[in-house]
């Protein structure tokens, strides 16, 4: 196999922040046979798992197929030699959000930071606020304006978020997080 | 009487309310008492994971160590705060992993649906059945994270689950056989690739009433609300009717139970229940 040295620093960089031994995975594609969303990605799983043995890292770190994956675990189940691809791609998408590659899904990476921006000020996810949230960082507003409108009316839209008194350490959380980013 | 912690986490609050009253009202009629965790905060699922791992966990163990200063169980009704608290514990027990807070690994975390198909659960189910669902075909519909991974679910039998069949089979109801029990619906993307959440959503309602299911059951409230809210752009998307309510186990408990306000909860869903309960005399 073909590991020079920007190779094998990929690949041990991953191997370390997952602590999972993807070196084993002898490509019985058995991943990428059961993943639900596999014919969404650019790069199936298993190839993922190859590229990353051959250091290939601005292919892996700017794929769809990091973001798609829909963390279901059908993969890590099945993986003959217990590798958990599911925790890999977790370790994929943080070392995307740190590189210098382009995300190769615009809105995912888009809506998980709605999502924490959600957290960090309210404590928890108010769904009408993280919607509106992604929606204005996508400017996207018409988008499921009539289920919007529908749900409402079944009462399952809450208008307003729900206080809490955590808000110091969530504040703290999220304070050790953005200092902490890995670079 | 037996109590146990509660934490509803964040949709139960929202688009997933009839699942938090169906839960404290059969647990009432269980004679359950559920302490709600004071001051809980979003588990982070599921995006602190895609984000960094020490976030994840942090945002799970903080709700953790309140749980953990009372020595009872946290019943834990959504699958998605399930995992990532599942997943908090093993990093703090088998990894020495440190959070922020004070938490040990020492709280035990149970799904709702796992709590409720406990055998003296089961049993006092069967004894206080008023209604059995007699005649009511349900496809059980698990999903991913209700028993994947099974090193953190426990579940043995994670590729043909079986627990909701027998707790279906427990309220009267008929369980049909399906191969779909634990396919992935894409709940995850369901904001940013609609696209690739019809196909799995469409697969998922097909497959249901290709086994002649009168409705699917699930637990988990990204499922639910994937399925019920988006089948009728699934309708116009493939011309088919499906039609098919999705319900949350804990209201065919409250109906076969005999809970005055099931009505309440079945008039929150989109795709209406009434009309294939009350066809079969269940309502």
């Amino acid at each position: 196999m073909d590991l020079n040295q920007k190779g094998s620093s990929f690949l041990s960089e991953v191997v370390q922040a997952s602590g999972e031994t993807l070196q084993a995975c002898y490509q019985c594609q058995k991943c990428s046979a059961g993943c639900p969303v596999a014919f969404a990605m650019d790069i199936l799983p298993n190839q993922v798992l190859r590229h990353i043995q051959y250091g290939h890292r601005e292919k892996v770190l700017s794929s769809k197929t990091i973001w798609i994956c829909a963390s279901c675990y059908s993969c890590s189940v099945r993986c003959p030699n217990n590798i958990d691809i599911a925790k890999i791609m977790d370790t994929l998408r943080t070392l995307a959000l740190h590189s210098e590659f382009k995300p190769g899904e615009k809105d995912i990476p888009i809506f998980h930071s709605a999502f924490l921006d959600t957290i960090k000020s309210k404590g928890r996810i108010h769904e009408l606020s993280l919607i509106l949230q992604f929606k204005s960082k996508t400017r996207d507003f018409f988008k499921d304006a009539a289920l919007g409108l529908k749900m409402y009316r079944k009462g399952k839209i809450k208008l307003l978020p729900s206080k809490f008194s955590g808000g110091k350490e969530i504040k703290e959380i999220f304070n050790a997080f953005e200092k902490g980013a890995r670079t | 009487m037996k109590e146990i912690s509660y934490y509803p986490g964040c949709s139960l609050h929202g688009t997933a309310r009839e699942y938090d009253d169906s839960i404290r009202g059969v647990l009432s009629l269980l004679d359950i008492q559920a302490r709600e965790l004071e001051d809980w905060t979003c588990c982070g699922a599921s995006s602190a994971h895609c984000t960094d791992e020490d976030l994840a966990v942090d945002l799970a163990a903080r709700n953790l160590a309140i749980a953990e200063k009372s020595n009872r169980e946290l019943l834990v009704p959504c699958v998605a705060c399930y995992s990532r608290f599942k997943v908090a514990e093993n990093e703090v027990k088998e990894h020495s992993k440190k959070s922020r807070f004070s938490y040990h690994g020492n709280v035990p975390i149970r799904y709702s649906l796992d709590f409720f198909c406990d055998e003296p659960i089961l049993d006092e189910v069967k004894k206080k059945r008023v209604k059995p669902l007699t005649g009511l075909k349900v496809v059980c519909y698990y999903g991913c994270l209700t028993v994947r991974p099974p090193k953190l679910t426990g579940i043995r039998e994670y590729e043909n689950p079986q627990h909701m069949d027998r707790l279906m089979e427990a309220l009267g109801a008929e369980p049909v056989q399906w191969s779909y029990k634990t396919d992935c619906c894409g709940a995850s993307l369901v904001m940013t690739r609609t696209d690739i959440v019809r196909k799995l959503g469409e697969r998922l309602l097909s497959m249901a009433k290709e086994a002649e299911a009168d409705c699917l059951v699930t637990g988990c409230p990204m499922c639910q609300a994937n399925l019920d809210m988006r089948q009728e752009e699934f309708e116009k998307e493939t011309g088919e009717k499906y039609d098919l309510p999705i319900l949350y186990f804990t209201e065919l408990m409250g109906l076969a139970l005999g809970h005055k306000d099931v009505k309440k909860w079945l008039g929150r869903h989109l795709t209406d229940p009434v009309k294939v309960l009350s066809s079969k005399g269940l309502i």
